[in-house]
């Protein structure tokens, strides 16, 4: 069987944004056949009827034990279909690896022809990640000066000082105990609970 | 020593997964002198290209999987040996509890014993003709849970390709496919045959144990590449995971383990479920106990020494099962890819009970028998399959013509 003009791909992700992200990017790329699956269930079913030239999946993803064996057993695709561009290009291997993401291609494929879809799946899962990262580190930092706003009322109360007084008095302990300044706070907080009187519910 | 050497390890999260885990909490990779970080990957897929990309050094491995790597089986698979074995056994087979109630009916036994269960099992799949094949997962094709359930089925007058379906399902999902009726079985290490059983959809209906005594299960899988660079390195992993072995063979320390194993970062489920599987008492599901002698064995019976016997019967099951052409390259590779002359020359300094030979005829011990040794003395077997059959490592061809 040759290999059609546009290849045609398949997106395996149970995450709907970054599964998104990368049909998007496949898109503006100018690959139009592009099927996006979350559901593994039925997934043999699924790869038959669209006999993909390539399937991109996450790394992560537990089923790929199970997506393999379909491969080996030839059966859902009717032709074989191997790992990645090239298992010479260890380069490109690491960098998806790295990426979390795994392509599988059916044999005989071009490298030329399949190594753009690859890279632009390691750059798209490379930017989610950092997106996620991103999102995570702005919510940690919104936590962190919640906790510093609550200890610095409780050192306030307790002490008779002023807000400036109490955010130094924070800043000086975690300098000094060479700790961040939110788990100076955590600390606080715990021990100013564990202080209060009649609740030790 | 090597002081302060990082060693990366992938595993799943598995019962056998224990002498790692034991090995980095209980400080004996530490008191190797080994930093041992413990990553928890999610497919042996997964474990394979994260230490082909040289992520990890070593891993928790389906004892065929690193023969299959090095048979060019597997994609993206980079040369890997096995050193040693991480115990013996730990698996079972489960079937839902529509399929039990069947099997029940023709005569199934509460015993788990596999004879009596294949015939039910048998009988079932005769009486049913034209209605749907019944469907059993298994965690991988090149997995000891694969060859077992095949070997159990085939000896049962059960052909395991036309009879049946087999598929995989990752091991935490297995119990989630039966309860939701994708699958009538499956064939996993614990906990997730005892999972089913807590949850009461499904029941055990005979052991790894029981189709094969002393048999292997998982190996420390190790690249080859790393192997050959670090050789004190892995001397000092193989005597920490020596040690851990020992520290899991207590079963004082039992309720620990679970404890240890339970944890989010490891296999994540109730300690409870873990119990059955280190005691040897596997719930029968109607509130009773069934004692099963050497469920899962760590250290005893030398069950962590790489036999090339076992190697070479995984091997004749990958022939058998038409996963690899059977040739004298192929076998010459399956026997190679296991190491022991790497874990005698790390566990010889340490005067533990080391077998005197690499390989051994399976099936032939029907006591526990004690053979020639170095350091410790040293008992093997009952190691036979429960059709009796006998496997010799050096009459492979001979062995599949008769199989």
């Amino acid at each position: 069987m040759s290999v059609r003009p546009n290849l045609k791909i398949l997106v395996i992700d149970e995450n709907k944004i970054r599964a998104s992200i990368i049909e998007a990017g496949l898109h503006e790329a100018g690959y139009t056949d592009v099927w996006v699956v979350g559901d593994i269930d039925g997934i043999a079913t699924r790869i038959e009827a669209l006999d993909p030239d390539v399937i991109v999946i996450d790394l992560e993803n537990p089923n790929r034990d199970m997506l393999e064996s379909l491969f080996q057993l030839a059966k859902a695709v009717r032709r074989p279909i191997a790992m990645f561009v090239d298992h010479s290009d260890t380069s490109s291997i690491e960098a998806a690896v790295e990426a979390g993401v795994s392509a599988y291609v059916i044999d005989g494929l071009r490298k030329e022809r399949v190594k753009p879809i690859v890279d632009m799946a390691i750059s798209r899962f490379n930017a989610f990640s950092r997106m996620a990262r991103e999102l995570e580190e702005a919510r940690t930092e919104l936590e962190n000066r919640k906790l510093v706003e609550r200890a610095r009322g409780i050192l306030m109360k307790s002490r008779g000082i002023s807000e400036d007084e109490a955010y130094a008095l924070l800043r000086k302990t975690a300098m000094n105990q060479n700790r961040k300044i939110a788990e100076i706070a955590q600390s606080l907080i715990t021990a100013a609970g564990l202080l209060e009187p009649g609740d030790d519910t | 020593m090597t002081a302060g050497c990082r060693i990366a390890v992938g595993f799943l999260p598995l019962l056998d997964s224990a002498l790692l885990i034991a090995a980095r909490e209980k400080g004996f990779a530490e008191a190797e002198g080994i930093d041992l970080v413990l990553v928890r990957e999610n497919s042996w897929a997964s474990v394979r290209d994260r230490l082909a990309v040289g992520h990890f050094a070593a891993a928790h491995m389906l004892a065929p999987m690193p023969i299959a790597f090095n048979l060019g089986l597997a994609p993206l698979a980079t040369p890997t040996i096995a050193p040693m074995a991480l115990g013996l056994g730990g698996n079972a087979v489960t079937v839902s509890a529509r399929l039990w109630a069947a099997m029940l009916e023709v005569g199934a036994s509460l015993d788990l014993d596999p004879a009596i269960n294949g015939a039910a099992l048998r009988q079932v799949i005769a009486s049913r003709q034209a209605t749907e094949k019944l469907r059993f997962a298994v965690v991988h094709p090149h997995s000891g849970h694969n060859y077992e359930l095949r070997y159990w089925l085939a000896a049962c007058g059960i052909d395991p390709q036309r009879d049946a379906d087999i598929v995989i399902v990752p091991p935490p999902l297995m119990p989630d496919a039966l309860a939701a009726g994708r699958i009538d079985g499956y064939c996993v290490g614990e906990p997730w045959n005892s999972a089913s059983v807590f949850q009461g959809t499904g029941r055990i209906v005979t052991t790894k144990s029981k189709i094969w005594r002393s048999s292997p299960e998982k190996v420390l899988g190790v690249s080859a590449e790393w192997a050959d660079t670090n050789p004190d390195a892995l001397s000092s992993l193989l005597r920490a995971l020596y040690r851990a072995a020992q520290w899991c063979d207590d079963a004082a320390n039992h309720a620990d383990l679970a404890a240890l194993l339970s944890r989010p970062g490891y296999i994540g489920c109730d300690a409870e479920w873990l119990m059955p599987a280190l005691s040897g008492r596997l719930l029968s599901g109607e509130g009773g106990v069934i004692v099963v002698d050497n469920f899962f064995v760590p250290l005893a019976r030398a069950a962590t020494f790489p036999w090339r016997s076992h190697a070479l019967w995984f091997y004749s099951q990958m022939v058998r099962w038409g996963q690899i052409e059977a040739n004298e390259t192929n076998e010459r590779i399956a026997r190679e890819t296991y190491r022991p002359d790497l874990y005698r020359a790390a566990l010889g300094p340490l005067g533990v009970a080391l077998p005197g030979a690499n390989s051994k005829v399976e099936g032939s011990l029907v006591d526990a028998t004690p053979v020639g040794s170095a350091g410790a003395s040293l008992i093997l077997g009952p190691d036979g399959f429960f059709d009796g059959k006998v496997f010799d490592p050096d009459q492979v061809a001979r062995y599949l013509s008769l199989s």
